[in-house]
């Protein structure tokens, strides 16, 4: 009697085991989602009021969210654009999220996304009449080199004196915004032209591979995001990568060089984020005027977090940003809401999701917590003591 | 004190000729604009005195510029909405009004709302300082630009401003030092009481029981916990009183240096502050000299552009653009953090999350 009962249970068990750790696993993305949604559903509520003669209007949240869905993934062409939204934000998030797994913070993505833009321009105007076999390759590795170098300068720094990325590299962002805007009203400038603008590409431009407008920068995301995930858990770079940013000094004893992986790590974080500059240069504008630039480089940061810097992870992320970007113009149209609202959503998705130990309490979930992400390597002080040795 | 003549003097020693003349540049052009950069200077002096007081309790704070921008924007917008309801003349000095004082209150409030969630993360939840106070930069960047879009709409009259106070010409004109009164009484009343904030901290931090207190918590939290210190507490409270000063700062750039608010109008001050803290070696009059040379850095930047140098200095400059002059503050930061200014050592515990002995 007692031998059935057992063995009936028993599945029964498994699977509510099974269900147990599913919910463990979305429990917190979910309703961070869902906290989101309806904060954000809040905001456009009670911010409408800030603008005189508007009218309250309850269902102007569902009007603005299906009208940022639609925009999204309404269409076909609609999809495509949310595909061209989501790959420099693929890279992006690559470049932050790699350097968390080493235990640094890149906040200079977006410098480097602007360098590396830089770097694929310059080549590609002056590719703009070879074949595009040479014309392409070149100018992608310009923007490698180019990013790579602005993020090499903060890691070459964070080692040597021990001068702390996240400064270093938010004031690289701002040298980067000067520099481009040097170039682009000096040398690079189109002469006699009434604004600042540089030449085309030409043949250097990313070819289109899903109409209208997906162009191959689609394809290389994906599979740099393969490329890294290799990279961190099936090569002795990543495994050292992933020792020095789980424990410097245990690293160190066991024969790592923490500051050489430093210094490589960023400048792979640059290279990574330049190549995210030189899809948006090569495949959407094609060439630059003095205010290039996007919100690339805090989407990152948000991308990187909310995949917990798994490379794999971090295409969905990525699609979701990127699909809201995507779908933003649409919801400004229809509903009024100004596209500003994404960096809201994205703000209060951030906000609950470091919060999420308390989420866990509540709902009674265990497992890690987005704090935890970046390892003690990273909390050290701002000042020039955060490296030893 | 014009020593113009004498640096001409010098001008044709081959080689010397343009450090000269650049000195000549400096002495000419810095101290008529002593009054620009102080201004310059007030809100990096505010939030590096938040971070001198944060870190030195212990918490890394690099949500400054979000904090900053909140406030510059709460400022901003409490100013517009009251500004219609009251028609009271604004005082004859400093150009108070009802509506002004009801807005820096309310970008105080808002700063120290912004201070007690990054508190709440770092303290409390222990979250990485660096991720919360980055977060806190991202949320205030997302809602304020989110928020100017939906006003600009029905493009809204000014906030107001606060006035600066005239000092008698006498003062300010008297050789050799008339430029010091005019850098410190030629501001308006935020401008104005930086000076006073900073000295009073100083004492504060290193004269009162509540700084001894405040540091050890910094140094070392379990000993200050033997003694009988609350940590936790004393953490909350210097946070959230270090993010009034933020909130000060903030204020000023919306309501006294401009009458205006604009998107990302912080523009990394909150970061250049922490870099004058580092250099400042954690002490409020450390970091209100740095301040004020990123300050003169800043203004430099503007000068050339406005009135460039003559004489062979400006035709070398000519050759280099102006935003690589635009650009100094920023690299200037970097190498300061790089430590060529000599290595700082920062408080012991500084952004270690403390955890009680006894918790459960």
């Amino acid at each position: 009697m007692s031998g059935t009962a057992a063995a009936g249970s028993a599945p029964v068990r498994a699977s509510a085991g099974l269900v147990a750790r599913a919910w463990s696993v979305v429990a917190v993305p979910l309703v961070v989602t869902v906290l989101s949604v309806l904060l954000g559903a809040l905001i456009m509520l009670f911010s409408e009021l800030l603008v005189p003669g508007k009218k309250f209007d309850w269902g102007l949240p569902l009007t603005a969210y299906s009208a940022l869905v639609n925009g999204a993934v309404g269409r076909p062409d609609a999809i495509v654009s949310t595909l061209v939204y989501s790959t420099p934000l693929v890279f992006g998030g690559l470049a932050v999220g790699f350097g968390f797994k080493a235990g640094l913070f890149n906040i200079g993505a977006q410098g480097q996304f602007l360098v590396g833009a830089l770097g694929a321009v310059m080549a590609g105007v002056a590719l703009a009449n070879a074949p595009a076999v040479i014309a392409i390759p070149l100018s992608v590795l310009a923007g490698i080199v180019a990013g790579g170098i602005w993020g090499f300068i903060p890691g070459f720094l964070k080692a040597v004196s021990g001068a702390h990325e996240v400064v270093s590299t938010i004031m690289m962002n701002y040298i980067a915004v000067q520099l481009l805007a040097a170039l682009v009203s000096g040398p690079l400038k189109v002469p006699r032209s009434p604004s600042p603008v540089t030449f085309d590409v030409g043949n250097a431009a990313f070819p289109i591979i899903l109409a209208p407008n997906g162009h191959l920068g689609i394809l290389l995301a994906v599979l740099a995001a393969l490329f890294v995930w290799w990279l961190l858990y099936r090569t002795t770079w990543g495994f050292e990568v992933r020792s020095v940013g789980a424990n410097r000094d245990a690293a160190r004893y066991a024969g790592m060089r923490p500051k050489l992986i430093t210094v490589a790590t960023m400048t792979f974080c640059g290279a990574l984020a330049g190549l995210a500059g030189t899809s948006v240069l090569l495949g959407v504008t094609h060439s630059m005027t003095s205010s290039f630039g996007t919100t690339v480089g805090f989407d990152s940061i948000a991308v990187a977090l909310l995949a917990r810097s798994n490379p794999l992870v971090i295409v969905p992320a990525a699609l979701l940003f990127g699909g809201m970007r995507a779908g933003a113009g649409l919801m400004q149209i229809q509903a009024q809401i100004p596209v500003e609202l994404v960096d809201v959503l994205q703000a209060t998705i951030l906000l609950f999701l470091v919060a999420s130990p308390v989420l866990r309490r509540l709902l009674r979930v265990g497992g890690r917590d987005a704090g935890s992400l970046v390892t003690g390597a990273t909390v050290s002080s701002l000042g020039s003591g955060g490296v030893t040795i | 004190m014009d020593i113009t003549p004498l640096i001409n003097g010098l001008d044709g020693i081959p080689g010397l000729g343009l450090v000269f003349q650049a000195i000549g540049y400096l002495v000419a052009v810095l101290p008529p604009n002593s009054s620009s950069i102080m201004a310059q200077a007030t809100p990096l002096a505010l939030a590096a005195l938040c971070g001198v007081l944060c870190e030195r309790s212990g918490v890394v704070n690099i949500g400054i510029e979000g904090t900053m921008l909140a406030s510059a924007f709460t400022a901003w917008v409490v100013g517009v909405a009251l500004n219609p309801m009251f028609s009271a003349d604004p005082s004859p000095i400093f150009g108070i009004t009802i509506p002004l004082v009801l807005a820096l209150a309310a970008a105080i409030l808002v700063a120290v709302i912004v201070s007690a969630l990054h508190a709440w993360l770092s303290i409390s939840l222990r979250v990485d300082q660096i991720i919360s106070g980055t977060i806190i930069n991202i949320a205030a960047a997302g809602v304020t630009g989110y928020l100017d879009q939906l006003i600009s709409k029905s493009s809204p009259a000014g906030a107001g401003e606060f006035a600066q106070f005239t000092p008698p010409a006498a003062l300010t004109n008297l050789p050799g030092v008339g430029w010091i009164f005019a850098m410190f009484l030629d501001q308006g009343p935020i401008g104005m009481s930086v000076i006073v904030l900073i000295i009073g901290a100083q004492i504060w931090l290193f004269r009162s029981r509540w700084g001894l207190r405040t540091r050890a918590v910094g140094e070392h939290p379990r000993a200050a916990e033997t003694v009988g210190i609350d940590v936790i507490r004393l953490r909350y409270r210097n946070v959230m009183i270090a993010g009034m000063f933020a909130g000060l700062g903030g204020a000023f750039l919306s309501i006294e240096a401009t009458n205006s608010f604009q998107i990302g109008m912080t523009n990394g001050r909150g970061f250049i502050a922490l870099a004058a803290m580092i250099m400042g070696r954690w002490t409020p009059i450390g970091a209100f000299a740095s301040a004020l040379l990123f300050a003169t850095f800043l203004q430099l930047g503007q000068l050339i552009n406005i009135a460039p140098p003559g004489g062979d200095l400006g035709v070398a400059m000519g050759a280099i653009p102006a935003q690589f002059f635009d650009a100094i503050p920023y690299i200037l930061t970097i190498v300061i953090l790089a430590g060529v200014v000599g290595r700082s050592i920062p408080p012991a515990a500084d952004g270690v999350p403390y955890e009680r002995e006894s918790a459960t």
